[in-house]
């Protein structure tokens, strides 16, 4: 019995073992490599506003039909298509964009932004909608009443309704009918110290389009980006300060 | 002011055949309703894109029209007029009926109905939805203590103070009901603060043209005198309200156009836009709106068969409005990259499609029918109506006149 660990202290050493193996490498540019380790936050600890979570996404890196990280959203979150896809969830999606007067072509991926100031949560009228201390922006299952008012609110359309019975749900990332959804950064990942898993489908890939990380970590390889090289957000008009952040567009 | 006596009425075979119809009406409504929490939203024309569909188009209308159909009252205790006093209390029941209406089928076509109780014990005070709720409930308990001081004769010193009250929360209500799309940055079809005071004068347009139908047939079905003065007062200022919508909904798309950020949903929703550009010239504009003013002012305004098809009109050409703000808003696609060609798997840049399906419609009509039954039944067992609304035993505006200046002296 003695040799017993507390379950949640097991939990805690496996995640945080995990969290030092965990590192992405990412190639900015010819010759200049960046490195960025995730660490495991202990479960007791509560989330602090110390650290804003980040995604940039190189879109001159990102293909035109590749679908990546994509695929690995709906496989880690269990996003199973029912053919119906304008009542599919659907977390994070390609989009192609053509310059009607250049002609000049992107692809890049669109979720959830993350806003430090998101709509979303201003007209959630219970507070299901709600934005962590980091900067994820999230959905309490528990008090959402399928209103659909913050996918009315949600300049990036970035959120689904789930219309049907859900199979097969990942234990987790906990769903429910009748209640809205998105992309919360893989937030049980991160928390345990991995990488969002479309990011690391992305540089599995070998693409490297997305760098996740801390913004407020000026140590961090998103912070050094950002800060090296121009990045714009999407509706920048609207001055919500996103945490995706784009590179390339 | 001449006395009035109001009585409850001894309905008879017809009250118990409209209660029948009415009854089925509310019951194809819950087997909707049913049907769609059931299997999920998918079964209806809701997607993720357009996420609010006919159920809000009811749900909106019947809020709006409920605290319309309150101004008759409020013309009455705050603004003196008597002889919209004896109308009172039929006003401020088709207040709280058409609101409970409202609010049942906005209740049923959530996600998760079965939540309404963290609806109303969680509160999100920046969310205009959460003070929505609070503002809903509110009118009902104030326009509840309204009746009460109409009805008691004990309460009756505090009629007018109480429908001051009711006056003014009625206005915040229905603002905040326009600010629910105000408040919308993400859309370019919403996101603008004329859309709270368009709501309010919708409301007055929407909600008066119910009270005078619910008044007219009720009166008929009753066999009660209903006069000239009643009918031919209501019917010209429904028509001024018919005609401050349109001041509205021209100032709102002249601002647009101005735009060259709204171009787009501007063309859109007058040009391009197929269902929602017929709904907005035909039904919105041609029927709902000219027609019935044309009809109102014109030689037929004295006929009580015109007066009633205007009232019909101008509530069609307000649920046509509301489909056009509603869901003409989410058709057209968000702009996410301005200056680009967008397409994905998730209808980027694209009219996004919806077609209403019978369960929603028929939930958003049993609002109605629930609106209605519960007026029906309240004006057969209490003493809602005047016995007489004839000519002779209501205030013309020479007898108003009259007293005012008596009172000036």
């Amino acid at each position: 019995m003695s040799e017993q660990k507390h379950p949640d202290l097991a939990r805690r050493e496996f995640l945080s073992s995990g969290a030092k193996l965990t590192v992405a490498g990412v190639t900015l540019a010819s010759g200049v490599t960046l490195y960025t380790a995730a660490q495991a936050k202990p479960a007791e600890e509560a989330v602090t506003s110390k650290v804003r979570w980040g995604l940039l996404i190189d879109t001159t890196k990102c293909s035109n039909g590749c679908n990546a990280c994509v695929s690995a959203c709906n496989e880690w979150n269990g996003l199973e298509s029912k053919g119906r896809p304008t009542t599919d969830a659907q977390w994070i999606r390609k989009v192609e964009l053509k310059n009607k007067s250049t002609g000049m072509s992107h692809s890049l991926p669109v979720m959830c932004q993350h806003c430090e100031k998101p709509p979303c949560v201003d007209v959630c009228p219970t507070g299901a909608s709600m934005k962590r201390a980091d900067g994820i922006v999230l959905v309490d299952r528990h008090i959402c009443i399928g209103c659909r008012y913050c996918m009315m609110a949600c300049p990036y359309k970035a959120r689904s309704f789930v219309h049907e019975d859900l199979e097969n749900q990942r234990p987790h990332q906990p769903r429910g009918k009748g209640c809205v959804e998105a992309c919360n950064l893989c937030v049980s990942r991160v928390d345990g110290g991995q990488l969002p898993a479309c990011v690391e489908k992305c540089s599995a890939e070998g693409h490297n389009a997305m760098i996740f990380g801390d913004l407020n970590d000026p140590t961090s390889a998103i912070a050094q980006a950002v800060k090296q090289y121009p990045t714009r957000q999407i509706r920048e008009d609207l001055d919500l300060n996103p945490g995706v952040r784009y590179q390339g567009i | 002011m001449k006395k009035v006596r109001f009585t409850q009425f001894d309905g008879g075979m017809g009250f118990w055949v409209l209660l029948a119809i009415l009854g089925t009406v509310i019951a194809a409504g819950l087997g909707s309703m049913y049907y769609m929490e059931h299997s999920g939203h998918w079964v209806t024309g809701m997607s993720n894109q357009v996420v609010w569909g006919m159920p809000h188009v009811f749900a909106i209308f019947l809020i709006v029209a409920a605290s319309g159909a309150l101004n008759v009252a409020s013309i009455g205790s705050v603004f003196g007029k008597s002889m919209y006093k004896p109308l009172a209390p039929l006003s401020a029941l088709l207040a709280v009926a058409l609101l409970a209406g409202g609010l049942a089928v906005l209740v049923l076509d959530l996600g998760r109905p079965d939540r309404l109780i963290v609806a109303m014990t969680k509160y999100n005070f920046k969310s205009i939805f959460a003070w929505n709720v609070i503002l809903y409930t509110g009118f009902m308990a104030i326009v509840g203590v309204y009746l009460w001081t109409m009805l008691d004769r004990s309460m009756k010193k505090h009629s007018s103070k109480v429908g001051l009250v009711a006056f003014v929360w009625r206005l915040i209500l229905t603002t905040g009901t326009g600010s629910i799309f105000g408040f919308l940055v993400a859309r370019q079809a919403y996101d603008e603060a004329i859309m709270a005071p368009m709501f309010v004068v919708m409301s007055f347009s929407f909600g008066l043209a119910m009270f005078l139908l619910v008044l007219m047939a009720t009166y008929k079905m009753t066999n009660r005198p209903l006069g000239d003065a009643v009918v031919l007062r209501l019917k010209n200022l429904l028509g001024v309200f018919v005609a401050g919508v349109l001041y509205f909904v021209l100032a709102y798309h002249l601002m647009n156009l101005y735009a060259t950020e709204h171009h787009g949903v501007e063309a859109f929703i007058l040009r391009d836009g197929g269902i929602y550009t017929n709904l907005f010239w035909i039904v919105q504009i041609g029927l709902g709106s000219l027609l019935p003013l044309a009809l109102l002012y014109g030689p037929t305004g004295k006929c009580r068969a015109w007066i009633a098809t205007s009232a019909v009109l101008v509530i069609l050409g307000g649920l046509a409005q509301i489909y056009v703000i509603v869901i003409g808003g989410q058709a057209y696609p968000l702009s996410l990259f301005p200056g680009y060609e967008v397409s994905s798997t998730f209808f980027d840049g694209v009219v996004n499609n919806y077609q209403p399906t019978l369960p929603e419609t028929l939930l958003g009509l049993s609002g109605i029918a629930i609106a209605l039954a519960l007026t029906a039944v309240a004006v057969k067992v209490l003493r809602f109506l005047p016995e007489s609304l004839g000519d002779e035993s209501v205030d013309s505006e020479a007898d108003e006149e009259a007293a005012a200046a008596k009172a000036h002296a």
